[in-house]
């Protein structure tokens, strides 16, 4: 899917201080019934944000109104579970463009950036610093550079860097995705199929 | 020593590789591409939107399972949302000349087990689908992970996707296992060692005698759950049993094809001396009956032990208290006597043949208890006629059990197999996520045995009790 382009963003912050984050969690399987990459952000987080009857759990983040930004901040191990590129889709429907977390399983990761979102992995400590800093103040931003892989807390200025490989970077800055790629090299995958007895 | 020396992962991968871009993921070419229902129909409208064909559609394999009725299957689909996306998948296979082996078909079946019982996965392939469990397939020496449905789009395109090179990591377990202890608890006991992320970032190759001496349905099951430690895949080296499973299965090789291909599975090995950058012992006779007490399938313990407290294990204590409230359990609880109110045998995990022959094991000469409602689920029809054939059909019927026809069923309640809210499941699944059997449901994860003990018991029992 071709997606907007990803350079920089400034932003408050909706933190999620929860390990193992599943994709389950993130959207239950009984919400994988479309044959369209449209609404799946009505479901995001759906059994922690609603109750059975549909009405919002006052407790969940998304439900409180002092929370609000594109960009999620989830606790370690962020992304588990299912391959359910959904997961993905529907954190990017909601209107998230970056998740932070120290930690993201490697399914999750992949199917993010091919929706066009930046996960950004960062040190434990600084994790820490920034859920710290949402709870003493919600009206808090993140500043996120891709050109310099770097995210900064902008009220204190506390800054690190991120890791992002140069291919996929330039993917997310130009809204390239991989399907381009290959259909640039289709002789020789071609080629190369032929080497292969299957 | 020279620099020469390959893992098995090495190997396949290396032979794979149709492009190395540079600070980025290679080009990686993928032999066997399985589809279902759910995630392949938005890879399909983006092959339309661009105006791109199917370049090898004899190497795409579409089969009906995860949002499939287990009763009635001669009926339409009553759920519309899920008829739906049953009759993308065939009209999307009929388009582009995909085999499709939809409901009724009597190759249908949970992907990852009409794949090998058809003689579709053979060692040394690349094998991908949209479905995280695709690591099943690792069994049989091959190279098989999960993708997301972007990549779905690549494969169906290309017949490749954009990988980097995994770091690689080997589990070894020795010994002789005990009474009632199956693959699933080896699986389930390395997890709990690893933990849910112990994997992440790598590709894992199991060995020792544990898995020399392990059926191909037993090493599914291992390979099975290589996802829920975070590894992309997981995979063993091909032998002679790998090879006897194979030989005369409808797909696979035949003839001069056989030996040729017998010949080149047979250097599918790690060579002596060959680095991981990981590597974990394990010793067979520590290991017991395993079952899950949480929400993660790295929350899993010894069936006689007791759920350990927060502060003996690494990580937050918030998650962990939020995960035993959600089961309704505490710290040092004992798990064995508490009630079970549903039993699920199946799944890609412990869908196979030899997961019904030991649940049978165990429930013959016995009742169902009462109020407990198991959902028994072959893997897919060829499993459901061995089911028929060997007499499990008869025992099953006599302790009170109905069985039902193939698909993912409870593992992920997309169908109508839903635990209820509140309810307890000894399941042989593989996730015991929040909610994954149901909203509100609370699942145990265990081992064929386990869940036939607590099928006739009612409640977690440990399986050496009822075996001679």
């Amino acid at each position: 899917m071709a997606y907007d382009k990803f350079i920089s963003l400034k932003s408050t912050m909706v933190p999620l201080p929860i390990e193992n984050v599943d994709t389950d969690q993130i959207i239950p399987a009984r919400f994988l019934k479309a044959t369209k990459r449209e609404g799946f952000g009505d479901n995001l987080f759906r059994d922690w944000r609603y109750n059975p009857d549909n009405t919002p759990k006052e407790d969940f983040v998304l439900n409180n109104s002092v929370y609000s930004g594109k960009i999620l901040v989830g606790g370690r191990n962020f992304g588990s579970g299912s391959s359910r590129e959904h997961a993905a889709c529907a954190i990017y429907d909601y209107g998230f463009r970056c998740v932070v977390s120290s930690f993201f399983a490697d399914i999750f990761k992949n199917n993010a950036i091919n929706m066009g979102i930046l996960p950004v992995q960062v040190s434990p400590g600084f994790l820490d610093e920034i859920f710290s800093i949402i709870e003493k103040d919600p009206s808090s931003e993140l500043e996120v550079s891709l050109t310099d892989q770097t995210i900064t807390i902008l009220s204190t200025g506390s800054r690190e860097n991120f890791e992002m490989n140069s291919y996929k970077k330039n993917n997310l800055m130009n809204g390239f995705d991989d399907i381009d790629y290959l259909q640039s090299m289709k002789s020789e995958i071609l080629e190369f199929a032929k080497t292969r007895a299957i | 020593m020279s620099f020469d020396q390959k893992t098995l992962f090495d190997k396949v991968w290396d032979a794979h590789v149709v492009r190395k871009i540079e600070d980025g993921p290679d080009v990686f070419f993928i032999d066997r591409h399985f589809i279902h229902e759910v995630t392949s129909p938005v890879a399909f409208l983006g092959l339309e939107s661009r105006g791109i064909d199917v370049i090898f559609p004899e190497h795409t394999f579409a089969t009906a399972d995860h949002n499939t009725p287990t009763i009635n299957q001669h009926l339409p689909v009553q759920d519309p949302l899920s008829a739906n996306q049953l009759k993308a998948l065939e009209q999307n296979s009929a388009k582009y000349g995909i085999s499709h082996w939809g409901l009724g078909n009597p190759k249908n079946g949970i992907v990852h087990v009409v794949g090998p019982e058809n003689g579709i996965t053979l060692p040394g392939m690349t094998i991908v689908c949209g479905d995280s469990h695709t690591s099943t397939h690792g069994a049989f020496g091959a190279i098989a992970f999960g993708i997301g449905t972007s990549e779905v789009e690549m494969v169906l395109s290309s017949q490749c996707i954009m990988q980097p090179k995994p770091k690689k990591m080997r589990i070894n377990v020795n010994g002789t296992l005990g009474k009632a202890v199956t693959p699933k608890d080896v699986t389930l006991y390395i997890i709990s060692k690893l933990t849910t992320a112990g994997a992440t970032g790598y590709f894992v190759e199991y060995a020792g005698d544990v898995f020399e001496k392990m059926s191909m349905e037993g090493r599914m099951t291992v390979c099975n759950m290589s996802i829920e430690m975070g590894a992309r895949g997981g995979m063993i080296a091909p032998d002679q049993i790998t090879f006897d499973y194979i030989k005369g299965r409808e797909m696979a090789p035949k003839g001069d094809a056989w030996v040729s291909s017998l010949a080149n599975w047979k250097s599918l090995k790690t060579d002596e001396g060959a680095k991981f950058d990981k590597e974990y012992y394990f010793v067979a006779s520590d290991i017991e009956p395993m079952i899950t007490y949480g929400t993660n399938p790295g929350m899993g313990m010894g069936i006689s032990q007791l759920i350990p407290k927060a502060s003996d294990l690494s990580g937050g204590t918030a998650t962990y208290d939020k995960s035993l409230a959600y089961m309704g359990f505490d710290e040092e609880d004992r798990m064995i006597g508490k009630k079970v109110d549903y039993v699920f045998i199946g799944s890609c995990t412990n869908g196979r043949i030899e997961d019904f022959r030991a649940f049978a094991s165990v429930i013959k000469g016995r009742k169902k208890a009462d109020h407990v409602t198991a959902w028994i689920v072959p893997g897919s029809h060829i499993v459901e006629e061995q089911i028929k054939a060997e007499g499990i059909l008869d025992i099953l019927t006599e302790a009170g059990f109905l069985l039902r026809q193939p698909g993912c069923s409870a593992c992920l309640a997309m169908n109508d197999d839903k635990v209820p809210p509140g309810k307890y499941a000894v399941s042989t699944s593989n996730r015991n996520f929040e909610g994954r059997q149901g909203p509100g449901s609370r699942t145990m994860l265990a081992s064929p045995l386990v869940a036939a003990a607590a099928a006739v018991t009612g409640y977690v029992t440990d399986p050496r009790e009822l075996i001679q």
